[in-house]
């Protein structure tokens, strides 16, 4: 019953896999960005605290649930190619980290943008949610600069898995001192709204569901080229570059 | 017909003939800790150059400078922790040796803390002085340092080892560490101002010291399984 999984492992079925999947990610995806965006923007009433200035959440939720989401892949993704010796795994950390540190900063900017009118600043150091997503992105970054810095894939693959396993047990620990310092220092505008809005809600359950779909579309076309590449000296692939479609 | 056994020594007696390798070899060039040192008493001095020397300024930010300081002279003693036995391929000896590389690395990772936080827990009150720090602060902050060090060593230990024998080690190293080492910091820093302000600051101290089991604990896996990756 395992064998469909196993199959997905082989990076030439991978591929083809990938292609036909990813559309059908896409589409749907952007379908409901742009129906969760048209009823964010437009048809949710005004917040009566915030005004229209709320409506950057739209945005700004998902990534902040995407940027963590991707950590989470490409630590597990991670752990599973250390462990099994997947290669197929690595590809997928290796393509989840860039989307990742893009989601963590746009989760940043939006957050900063939604700061300026709401807290008067464009960036307050004692929010404790506003460090723990830049102390992430740094580690995104020395994820990527390791990746970058080692010649050898194999090699690359598995320090990099290492550092993201030692990132996860860090990620909860700098949430926790983070929060714990952020107690000490005036505990500054953690907001407690009650309960939302339906209306609200439901368009940014929809944008959540939207991105993260377009989240997967975006992984596996990125997973796409990362397999091209590192598999661009075995023969699948060149049977299907000659091959009379020129592969797809 | 006996067949001799090959004795091997036990795990301890391992981990002690490396860290007592180590201290010799740091005894024999003491540069490299003397170093860090001055490094960490060069930092504590630009900041009142920098911010000004009125004296609620130095109370108000002595913690946070000394930890910072701190902080990043342990990262720069760090990148040679793995670097002269890499060169000298002393490490390959140990990669290959019958002892369990964990115990060998916390052996390891034990002179470094002895050579680096030891020495920086000495000093730092010197500084603490002259950022007028009263004496029961004082105390405070260099059971934090010590306790922190632990910690900063270990985690430093598995950045050491992922980056040795790499072309751009040391920049890379403090992208990999700074981070992660993000929390022993803040703990420390935060608990040393709780107890020049008389506040509870018993939560950091806790925190840290629960920071080094957790890493003393788990920290000497992973430096073995990056060295034998960055060594293969």
């Amino acid at each position: 019953m395992w064998t469909w999984f196993h199959k997905l492992a082989s990076p030439p079925h991978f591929y083809r896999t990938a292609a036909i999947l990813s559309p059908w990610l896409a589409m749907p995806g952007l379908a409901l960005i742009a129906w969760g965006a048209w009823q964010g923007l437009f048809v949710v009433p005004m917040d009566y605290q915030q005004g229209d200035a709320f409506r950057i959440i739209y945005v700004h939720v998902p990534s902040a649930y995407l940027s963590l989401m991707a950590y989470m892949i490409m630590a597990t993704s991670g752990a599973i190619g250390l462990i099994w010796r997947m290669k197929l795994a690595h590809a997928v950390a290796a393509s989840a980290a860039p989307i990742g540190a893009a989601f963590t900063f746009l989760a940043l900017a939006t957050g900063s943008i939604w700061g300026r009118p709401m807290w008067g600043t464009w960036w307050e150091w004692g929010d404790p949610r506003m460090m723990s997503e830049l102390i992430l992105l740094f580690l995104y970054f020395g994820y990527m600069a390791l990746r970058s810095a080692i010649d050898d894939t194999a090699k690359a693959d598995k320090a990099s898995a290492v550092l993201a396993l030692v990132g996860i047990v860090n990620v909860v620990i700098v949430h926790f001192s983070v929060e714990w310092w952020s107690s000490l220092h005036q505990g500054q505008t953690v907001f407690k709204k009650g309960t939302m809005d339906a209306e609200m809600k439901t368009a940014l359950l929809i944008m959540i569901l939207g991105f993260t779909l377009l989240f997967g579309a975006m992984l596996l076309r990125r997973i796409r080229t990362e397999v091209l590449y590192r598999e661009r000296r075995t023969r699948w692939v060149r049977e299907m570059i000659l091959s009379p479609e020129g592969g797809s | 017909m006996t067949t001799q056994e090959r004795q091997i020594p036990g795990m301890f007696t391992g981990l002690f003939a490396m860290t007592r390798r180590d201290l010799l070899l740091a005894w024999k060039r003491p540069g490299d800790v003397l170093n860090p040192l001055f490094f960490f008493a060069m930092v504590c001095t630009l900041f009142p150059l920098a911010v000004g020397p009125s004296a609620e300024q130095l109370e108000f930010s002595g913690p946070g400078v000394l930890w910072v300081a701190a902080l990043l002279s342990t990262l720069l003693s760090l990148n040679s922790l793995f670097l002269s036995d890499f060169e000298d391929g002393s490490l390959d000896q140990l990669l290959v040796s019958p002892q369990p590389l964990p115990v060998l690395v916390l052996g390891k990772t034990l002179a470094h803390w002895l050579t680096s936080g030891v020495p920086l827990v000495i000093v730092s009150p010197l500084l603490a002085i002259t950022y007028r720090m009263p004496p029961s602060v004082i105390g405070v902050m260099m059971l934090t340092l010590l306790l922190g060090t632990i910690s900063l060593s270990l985690l430093g230990s598995i950045g050491a080892a992922l980056t040795v024998g790499l072309h751009r080690g040391t920049a890379l190293l403090s992208l990999l560490i700074l981070p992660l080492a993000m929390p022993i910091m803040i703990l420390g820093a935060n608990a040393v101002s709780l107890a020049a302000s008389n506040d509870v600051y018993t939560t950091g101290i806790w925190a840290l010291g629960a920071y080094a089991i957790a890493s003393l604990s788990l920290a000497p896996y992973a430096t073995a399984a990056a060295l034998r990756i960055s060594n293969e």
